[in-house]
C-alpha cells in the first residue's frame, strides 16, 4: 500500500522555501502559503460573520417589536434602511437576503472549508504545500473580490439585491420587479459569478493535493477523515457549482440582453413585461437547486470531518467505525445530487416524481445515522476530556440529531406542502446546517488555533462562549418549530397584520432578545481570538492535545513548506488512541513487532 | 498453504505504469473537465426542458441552409455546419499528432501539428463568426427569432436564446483553446518544454481541446440534428 502514496512526479517547487526572502506584501497579502491562505480566509469569514450575524439582529429587531420605534437606528443606518424608527420593508427585505447569501456562501463555504481545507489538507497529508499555491492564493483574491462587490451592493442607491438568498426569477430577472432588482442584483450576479469561480480554484487544489501530495506511507485509508470530508466536500463544490454558473448565465441574458428564458407572460403593475413567452421560473429553480442541495453538504461536510477528529482525539479512542465514516460521507456525497427537488415540491411537480425524491431524500437519514451512531459510540467509555473544541464538538452532534430529525418531516412531500416556506423550515435549517456547521466551525478554530498562532485561546472565555450560544441556539430556533406548525409563513416583514400570528408577539419578542443575547456572546469570542493571537498563553507542547495527525510533527510555528527537513513517513492510521497500553501513538510511530492489529 | 502465499503483495497494480499514476497538473485539467461538462450539461439540459415544454419549433433544415457566397434561396441544409463540424474534428487529430510528438520529444512535429491544430481551431471560429453574422442579417438574435414552426406558426424567442447562448459559449471555448495552443507554441519555439524534458504541458492543452470537440458533438446533435 506504501507504494501508492509520493505519487507526486513534480516536488521540485516545494523545496528549498527556507530562503526565501519575504516582504510584508509576500507574506501577509500576496502569500502563497496555505496557512497563510487559510487565515486570510478565516478573518475574511469572520468580518462576514459579524456582518451576517448584525443583519440577523436588525431583521429579528422588526421580527419581534414590529410596533416600537427606534429612531436612533436611523441615525445609524440612514433614511433608505429606516424610517421613523422602524426598519423600511425594502430594508427588512434586503437584510433577510444578504444574511443568507453572505452566511451560507461567504462564512460557511468560503469562511468554512476555504480555512480549513486550505489549513489542515497540506498539513495532515504531509505535504510542502497545495499542489498549485498560486492558484491557491487566486483562489482567495477571487473570494475577496467578490466580498467587496458584496459589500458595495449594500450602498448603492435603489439597495441591495433583496429577492431572497435563492435569487428566484422573477424578482431576480426582472429589473422592474423589486427596487432591489436593479444594480443591487446586477453586483449581487457579479459577486456571486467571481466566487463560484475562487469555489473552484480551491476544490481543484484540495482535490489534487490529497489526491497526489501525499506523504510516503500515507494511503487513502490512513487519511484523517477531516481529510476525507474536504475531499468529498471539493468534489461537490467542483461538481455543482458550474450548474449554478449556468444558470447565473442564462439569468444574466434574461437580465441585459431581452431573452426569456426564465420569464412568461409577466405582467409588473398591468403592464405586461416582456414582448416574448415561453421561458419558465421553475427552470431556475431546478438548476439553483441542483447546486442548492450539495451546497448544504458543502457547509455540513467539512463540520463533519473536524468533528470526528475532534471527537476521537478528545475521547482518547479510535474513531468508531473509520471505513463506515468514509463509507456514509461516499453516500452522502452521492445522495446529494440526487434529491434537489424537494426544496421544489410545491412548484407543482409532478408527484410521482415527488414520491421519488422523497425516497431519495429520507435515504440520507441511513448515511448520517451511521455518522450520528459512530460520534456517540466514539464518545461512548472515553477517557473524555472537555476542551471547548471538544464542547462545541459535542454541540455539533448535538443540533445534527435534532435538526436532522426535522428534515425527516420535511422530506416527506405530504407534510411538506403543509410546512413549506414556514418558519418550520426557518427551524430546520438553521439548526441542522446553519448553527450546526458554525459549531463545527468553533471547534475546529478552537482545536487548530494552537497550531494556527502557537497561543491558547482563553478556555473560561471558550466554556462561556460554549453554553451560551448553544443554549441560545436551541432557545432561538426550538420555538421556531411551533410557529411553523401553526403555519407562520417566513419572509414575512410585519407577521402582526394577521389575527392568527399575533399569538406568537411575546414569542417573537423572546426570539429577538435571545437572538441579540448570542449574538453578543460572540463578540466575546471575537475577544478571545483577537487578543489570544497577542497576548493568549503560548503553546508550549509541540503537541498540545497529543493527537495522532502529522501536523503536530511540525515546529510550534511553521515556516512556508511546513517542515524544516525532510517529510515525515507515516506508518499507521491517524486513530491509535489507547491501543495496547499506550494513549496515543502517532501515525509517524513505525508499527511495533509485536503490535496487534487495530 | 505455505506462509510465504499469504503474505500481502507490496504492488498490487503490475500493469506497467498506472494509469491512476498521473502528476497533478493533469488531474487538475481532469476534474475541471469534468466540472465544464456540469456547465455545458445544464445548459443543455436546460434547453432541452424548454424545448420540450413548448408547442412547435423551428425546423434546423430550414433554418441552417445557406453557406458563404451563396444566392438568397440557397438551399444546402446541415451542409455548411457539417462542414465546421469536421474541421474541428481534424483538428483534434492534428492535436493528437502534436501530443504524440511532444512524447516523442519531436519538437518539429510538435510545432507543425500545433500550427495546423491552431489553424483549425481559427477556421472554425471563422465559420461561427460567419453562420452568426449570416443569422443576425435574417433577423435572428438574442430575443429575436424570424424562424416560422415546422408547421408554419410564429415561434418562440427561446430557439434562437439558447442557440446563441450555447453556441457562444462553446464558441468561447474553442477562443479559449486557440490562444492556449498558441501559448503552447510560442512555449514549444523557444526550446520551454524540451529544457523540462517532457512535453506534458501540451498533453494537457489536448485534453481541453479535445473536450471541447467533444461539447461540440453534443451541441451539433442538439441544435442542427434534433
Amino acid at each position: 500500500m506504501s507504494n501508492e502514496a509520493n505519487l507526486h512526479s513534480h516536488d521540485s517547487h516545494d523545496t528549498n522555501h527556507e530562503h526565501h526572502h519575504e516582504t510584508f506584501i509576500t507574506k501577509y497579502v500576496f502569500s502563497q502559503d496555505h496557512k497563510m491562505i487559510a487565515k486570510q480566509f478565516l478573518i475574511t469569514g469572520m468580518v462576514w460573520a459579524v456582518l451576517g450575524g448584525l443583519m440577523s439582529v436588525l431583521f429579528r429587531l422588526q421580527l419581534g417589536y414590529p410596533d416600537s420605534h427606534f429612531s436612533w437606528l436611523e441615525d445609524i443606518l440612514g433614511k433608505w434602511w429606516v424610517k421613523d424608527g422602524q426598519i423600511t420593508p425594502e430594508a427588512y427585505y434586503a437584510l433577510v437576503t444578504t444574511h443568507g447569501t453572505v452566511l451560507v456562501f461567504f462564512v460557511l463555504t468560503a469562511g468554512l472549508s476555504g480555512t480549513f481545507a486550505n489549513f489542515l489538507i497540506p498539513l495532515q497529508v504531509g505535504a510542502r504545500d497545495m499542489a498549485s499555491p498560486f492558484m491557491n492564493m487566486l483562489s482567495y483574491w477571487f473570494f475577496f473580490a467578490a466580498s467587496c462587490i458584496m459589500l458595495s451592493s449594500m450602498f448603492v442607491e435603489t439597495g441591495p439585491f433583496s429577492g431572497g438568498w435563492t435569487a428566484y426569477p422573477p424578482l431576480s430577472a426582472l429589473g422592474s420587479a423589486s427596487p432591489g432588482s436593479k444594480t443591487g442584483m446586477d453586483l449581487w450576479i457579479i459577486a456571486m459569478a467571481l466566487f463560484v469561480v475562487s469555489s473552484l480554484l480551491g476544490g481543484l487544489n484540495y482535490i489534487v493535493t490529497i489526491l497526489n501530495m501525499r506523504t510516503k506511507g500515507m494511503s487513502m485509508t490512513r487519511l484523517p477523515l477531516t481529510i476525507w470530508a474536504l475531499f468529498f466536500t471539493a468534489v461537490l463544490g467542483v461538481l455543482s457549482f458550474p450548474v449554478l454558473l449556468s444558470g447565473f448565465i442564462l439569468l444574466i441574458f434574461d437580465r441585459n440582453f431581452g431573452t426569456s428564458f426564465y420569464l412568461s407572460d409577466i405582467f409588473v403593475n398591468g403592464v405586461g413585461a416582456l414582448p416574448n413567452e415561453g421561458g419558465s421560473a421553475i427552470l431556475f429553480q431546478h438548476l439553483f437547486w441542483f447546486l442548492g442541495h450539495p451546497e448544504v453538504y458543502i457547509i455540513l461536510l467539512p463540520a463533519m470531518g473536524m468533528v470526528s477528529e475532534i471527537l476521537s482525539v478528545n475521547s482518547r479512542k479510535p474513531i468508531f467505525g473509520y471505513m463506515a465514516m468514509i463509507g456514509s460521507l461516499f453516500s452522502i456525497a452521492i445522495l446529494a445530487f440526487l434529491v434537489w427537488a424537494h426544496h421544489m415540491f410545491v412548484t407543482g411537480l409532478n408527484p410521482f416524481l415527488g414520491s421519488i425524491f422523497v425516497l431519495l431524500t429520507l435515504l440520507i437519514a441511513v448515511p448520517s445515522a451511521i455518522k450520528v451512531f459512530n460520534w456517540l459510540t466514539t464518545l461512548w467509555r472515553g477517557n473524555i476530556r472537555f476542551t471547548p473544541g471538544m464542547m462545541f464538538a459535542i454541540g455539533f452532534v448535538s443540533l445534527f440529531i435534532s435538526g436532522g430529525l426535522t428534515g425527516i418531516w420535511l422530506g416527506n412531500s405530504a407534510l411538506d406542502i403543509h410546512l413549506h416556506d414556514t418558519y418550520f423550515v426557518i427551524a430546520h435549517f438553521h439548526i441542522v446546517m446553519g448553527v450546526a456547521s458554525m459549531f463545527g466551525m468553533f471547534a475546529g478554530i478552537y482545536h487548530w488555533y494552537p497550531k494556527m498562532y502557537g497561543k491558547h485561546l482563553n478556555n473560561t472565555l471558550g466554556y462561556i462562549h460554549f453554553w451560551i450560544t448553544i443554549a441560545g441556539a436551541y432557545l432561538i430556533f426550538w420555538p421556531m418549530h411551533y410557529e411553523g406548525l401553526a403555519g407562520m409563513p417566513r419572509r414575512y416583514y410585519d407577521y402582526s397584520n394577521w389575527e392568527s400570528f399575533k399569538q406568537f408577539a411575546d414569542l417573537n419578542r423572546f426570539i429577538s432578545t435571545v437572538a441579540m443575547i448570542v449574538f453578543a456572546t460572540q463578540l466575546l469570542f471575537l475577544f478571545n481570538f483577537f487578543y489570544s493571537i497577542f497576548k493568549g498563553r503560548k503553546v508550549t507542547s509541540l503537541n498540545p492535545w497529543q493527537s495522532n495527525t502529522l501536523e503536530w510533527t511540525t515546529p510550534l510555528r511553521p515556516g512556508h513548506g511546513n517542515w524544516p527537513g525532510e517529510i515525515p513517513e507515516v506508518y499507521r492510521w491517524p486513530y491509535d488512541y489507547g491501543k495496547d497500553g499506550q494513549d496515543f501513538i502517532p501515525q509517524t510511530t513505525p508499527v511495533g513487532e509485536e503490535e496487534s492489529h487495530h | 498453504m505455505s506462509t510465504t502465499t499469504t503474505a500481502v503483495p507490496e504492488k498490487l497494480w503490475s500493469g506497467g505504469k498506472s494509469p491512476f499514476k498521473v502528476e497533478y497538473g493533469k488531474l487538475m485539467m481532469w476534474y475541471f473537465l469534468m466540472s465544464d461538462a456540469f456547465t455545458f450539461g445544464a445548459f443543455l439540459i436546460a434547453y432541452g426542458t424548454t424545448r420540450f415544454a413548448t408547442n412547435g419549433w423551428p425546423n434546423p433544415n430550414e433554418v441552417f441552409k445557406s453557406y458563404p457566397f451563396a444566392s438568397e434561396n440557397a438551399n444546402a441544409p446541415l451542409v455548411f455546419v457539417s462542414i465546421m463540424t469536421f474541421i474541428l474534428i481534424i483538428s483534434s487529430v492534428t492535436m493528437v499528432l502534436a501530443v504524440q510528438a511532444g512524447q516523442q520529444m519531436k519538437k518539429n512535429a510538435v510545432v507543425i501539428n500545433l500550427i495546423l491544430t491552431i489553424i483549425g481551431g481559427a477556421a472554425f471560429l471563422s465559420c461561427q463568426a460567419w453562420e452568426w453574422n449570416h443569422l443576425f442579417h435574417e433577423g435572428a438574435w438574442w430575443g429575436r427569432n424570424p424562424f416560422l414552426n415546422a408547421d408554419g406558426t410564429a415561434s418562440t424567442t427561446n430557439f434562437t436564446n439558447f442557440f446563441f447562448t450555447i453556441t457562444g459559449f462553446h464558441g468561447f471555448h474553442v477562443f479559449s483553446g486557440v490562444i492556449i495552443n498558441i501559448i503552447m507554441l510560442i512555449m514549444t519555439l523557444t526550446d520551454t518544454f524540451e529544457k523540462r524534458g517532457h512535453y506534458l504541458m501540451i498533453e494537457k492543452a489536448g485534453l481541453y481541446w479535445h473536450f471541447v470537440d467533444l461539447v461540440w458533438v453534443f451541441v451539433f446533435t442538439c441544435f442542427y440534428l434534433i
